[in-house]
């Protein structure tokens, strides 16, 4: 049981590294499909580690597939998922560093491939912060449960903060997300205090 | 001798990367003058030229920018092992640091105060997500086609079951055969 979970972790992770294109938050679309899929984390534990992770230092890459080797399978296990994610990049930057170098990114068909890509990317974590929204706002509802599924799930506090979020991030628009955590981190606990 | 300054240079690259993988909070673009600092004006290693590079490649490539980064100045400075023990000291930081903290993570969450903060920081996941959106929109020259492909990936995601790589994949094939077909449609109206 113990080496199939391991395998499995740096197969996973290996896939994932592999189609990581356009920064660490076009991963979490991936990570909802392939790992909250298999049950190694929940939603929810997903979008707090994502807070997690932009609190401690090193790429996002790096700390989630970290974190779901250990929290599944112990140290062996965040070191098969991490080796899983970094080794595409690292062949990858292997081969084209000593065989491609400048002719790399001027190439026609890898221009072509990102021309297709990045939009897609683009979709992919809009979705993935619709899943968030609906998680934070609606206790994780479906858009197919209709309203009332909606209704039932809804979060006042979460409303709230969001609402105050969204005004504060537009009137500094470069506000670092470390003070963004921590204003939204008191602002739970604030309504929860006035609340209970 | 060379094997000396080669094993001197392996040295430290492995401490530069892990000082960059120590101390870049939230990643990707935050780590970029770190590593100028280190690998072109302080050693250095590669020339202001070889960065532009090697940030263009990193964006093209799979992968985190950290770790591109760290594999390609230390095979530039040392061939494989180079490459190898930078990559090792980005890394390093990052897995123990998250392994420690796993340690705690499940009591720290079980704690009604930290429970009530992570009420609020979920909003907050949402819009630093949002934000990595509108990053990237602007970054890249967005056509009509470009729109189209983005509200496509959207919906396949968020309506359908198709795998998440999968839209990956046939949106790379889509983008190469859209470059296709306007270089044959410009080669046309070129032989007129």
């Amino acid at each position: 049981m113990k080496m199939p979970m391991l395998l499995q972790l740096f197969w996973i992770f290996f896939k994932i590294g592999l189609f990581t294109i356009g920064g660490g938050y076009a991963m979490i679309p991936m990570i909802t499909d392939q790992v909250v899929s298999r049950g190694w984390l929940t939603l929810p534990q997903l979008i707090d580690f994502i807070a997690v992770s932009e609190s401690t230092p090193g790429p996002f890459a790096i700390n989630i597939a970290t974190f779901i080797g250990m929290e599944n399978a112990g140290i062996v296990g965040a070191l098969s998922a991490t080796l899983g994610v970094v080794l595409p990049s690292f062949i990858v930057i292997l081969i084209v560093a000593n065989y491609f170098y400048d002719r790399f990114v001027g190439n026609f068909y890898v221009q072509g491939a990102l021309s297709g890509i990045r939009p897609a990317v683009l979709g992919l974590i809009s979705s993935a912060a619709v899943t968030v929204l609906l998680s934070a706002l609606f206790g994780g509802a479906k858009l197919s449960q209709g309203l009332s599924g909606l209704a039932a799930g809804f979060s006042l506090p979460g409303a709230l903060i969001l609402a105050v979020l969204v005004v504060l991030n537009l009137l500094k628009k470069d506000l670092h997300p470390i003070v963004m955590i921590i204003i939204a981190a008191g602002l739970g606990i604030l309504l929860n205090v006035l609340l209970a | 001798m060379e094997t000396r300054q080669t094993l001197k240079n392996i040295g430290e690259l492995f401490w530069t990367f892990f000082k960059i993988g120590a101390f870049t909070f939230g990643g990707g673009y935050a780590m970029i003058p770190l590593i100028h600092r280190e690998a072109v004006e302080k050693h250095p290693w590669i020339t202001s030229d070889d960065m532009m590079n090697m940030i263009a490649i990193a964006e093209s490539t799979p992968g985190a920018l950290a770790v591109n980064s760290a594999t390609f100045v230390g095979c530039r400075v040392a061939g494989f092992w180079g490459a190898l023990f930078a990559t090792i000291g980005v890394v390093l930081p990052s897995l123990a640091i998250i392994c420690v903290i796993s340690l705690f993570y499940l009591q720290f969450l079980a704690n009604k105060w930290v429970a009530w903060a992570f009420e609020g920081v979920r909003c907050a996941v949402v819009l630093l997500m949002v934000n990595a959106v509108v990053k990237l929109a602007k970054g890249g020259r967005l056509t009509a086609f470009h729109v189209v492909l983005s509200i496509a990936a959207f919906l396949a995601a968020a309506f359908t079951k198709f795998d998440t790589i999968l839209i990956i994949l046939i949106s790379g094939i889509i983008g190469v055969i859209y470059a296709l077909w306007c270089r044959y449609r410009s080669a046309e109206q070129g032989g007129r």
